[in-house]
């Protein structure tokens, strides 16, 4: 394999996109070829050089709340069929109780904790998607919090507490810079049996507040949480009592 | 659009196209607004664009079955960037590939010691080169798409997305050489 045949096939190699035969080949010629063997170690700081200077742009909350209103124009509402008049009473009182309930039940979580927070549920929802996308789970991946930790250092205007609890059965597997809000945030990944795990923390000035009753939504759990001036967002789709165990585990 | 066919009916969407929708494609808000970003090369442009794309994704989404979501929508909001240029800076699509006229040779290790992390400077290096090549970079680079979603997104054969990223690199290099004679000369 002469240099000139190689120069395309070294981008494949480098993005992943060669068939087995063709990349043993390709490792084959760059034991043997300087050229090569430089001009990949280049290629590669230039992809960690793209991939870590925050290009990536994130669409503004704005966009997002227009697109919605959109959305919903271009959605049919659904026909209104012919509904006796009594039945229109009997719907028009169980709206009255269950509005009635929920105000007398969620008043006091939403008050203190959810409704106050900085980001809207579908930005971490989405931050956590995004995250699951090849090559965007971690910045830095390490199971150990003493390398973890410290990456964040000068990347962020505070300290996020990292801490692995594999013990627990769940795996610090790395770390991570976000934005949520427009705010920079850090992403702490772990992960449980195949489970991944997004817990997004910031600081906070408000008060503590306890684990907030998890929310689902898109099949997410999710739960918020503020503790001695920092704000937590733990996501995932594990079942809400393993998540809420790692809430647990975080907020000692 | 290939694949979207706009069939009768294809406006009335009801409230459960509505939740699928939510649920395959809104998610990647992001890359459709990042994407429009590097072709247009300004955010306000590009949150117009984003959203003409996502409703015209909306409205086309009967026809869209199954598969790759963000590819799907990536191809639309492609188009829609590009039908965009053409409306509002038809210059700018008139650089051609001319790589086959001028071979460069391959990354220089110094355009990357000045490169490295210095967010600025890549971005106006990237924002020189010709969309066509900008595309393939954001995608592979930024969005992590696979040559497979490049080809269905910018429309190029499979066999050309690993040549297309080829020159392309060596053109970013090259730009980024340029852009920094002053540090290459201290030798870094």
């Amino acid at each position: 394999m002469g240099c000139e045949t190689t120069r395309n096939v070294l981008h494949g190699y480098l993005d992943g996109e060669l068939d087995a035969a063709r990349a043993a080949e390709f490792e084959r010629h760059l034991e043997t070829c300087r050229e090569c063997a430089n001009t990949l170690g280049a290629e590669e700081s230039l992809r960690s050089s793209l991939q870590r200077s925050g290009l990536y742009e994130h669409a503004p909350v704005s966009l997002r709340k227009k697109i919605r209103a959109d959305l919903d124009a271009a959605t049919l509402s659904p026909a209104a069929p012919r509904i006796p008049a009594w039945r229109w009473l009997a719907v028009a009182a169980a709206i009255v109780i269950v509005v009635g309930l929920s105000w007398f039940s969620w008043l006091r979580p939403i008050k203190d904790s959810a409704s106050t927070a900085p980001f809207t549920v579908a930005e971490i929802i989405d931050a956590h998607v995004r995250s699951l996308q090849p090559g965007h789970l971690t910045d830095i991946a390490s199971t150990d919090q003493h390398t973890v930790k410290p990456w964040f250092n000068g990347k962020l205007a505070f300290v996020p507490p990292v801490r692995d609890f594999a013990d627990q059965g769940f795996s610090l597997i790395g770390g991570r810079l976000d934005v949520l809000n427009g705010q920079n945030v850090a992403a702490l990944v772990y992960a449980r049996r195949k489970h991944i795990i997004n817990v997004f923390v910031f600081p906070t000035r408000e008060p503590d507040t306890p684990i907030h009753p998890p929310g689902l939504r898109q099949g997410y759990q999710w739960f918020h949480w503020r503790h001695q001036g920092m704000e937590y967002c733990a996501v995932s789709d594990l079942a809400a009592s393993d998540l809420r165990l790692l809430a647990q585990l975080l907020y000692q | 659009m290939s694949g979207s066919d706009q069939g009768k009916g294809a406006d009335v969407l009801d409230a459960q196209d509505r939740a699928r929708f939510e649920q395959l494609v809104l998610p990647h808000l992001d890359a459709a607004f990042n994407l429009a970003r590097w072709l247009l090369r300004n955010r306000a442009d590009s949150e117009d664009v984003a959203q003409e794309a996502m409703l015209r994704a909306y409205r086309f989404f009967r026809g869209f079955h199954g598969g790759e979501a963000r590819a799907w929508l990536l191809q639309i909001v492609r188009n829609t960037c590009y039908t965009w240029l053409e409306k509002n800076r038809p210059v700018e699509l008139m650089t051609e590939f001319d790589e086959e006229l001028h071979p460069q040779p391959s990354a220089s290790p110094e355009s990357l010691a000045i490169a490295s992390d210095n967010r600025e400077r890549l971005a106006r290096a990237l924002e020189t080169l010709p969309p066509r090549f900008r595309e393939v970079l954001v995608l592979r680079e930024l969005e992590g798409c696979s040559y497979k979603e490049i080809a269905t997104i910018t429309a190029i054969p499979i066999g050309t997305v690993m040549s297309a990223l080829a020159r392309a690199r060596q053109r970013l290099h090259r730009a980024l050489t340029h852009s920094a004679p002053q540090e290459a000369s201290r030798g870094l």
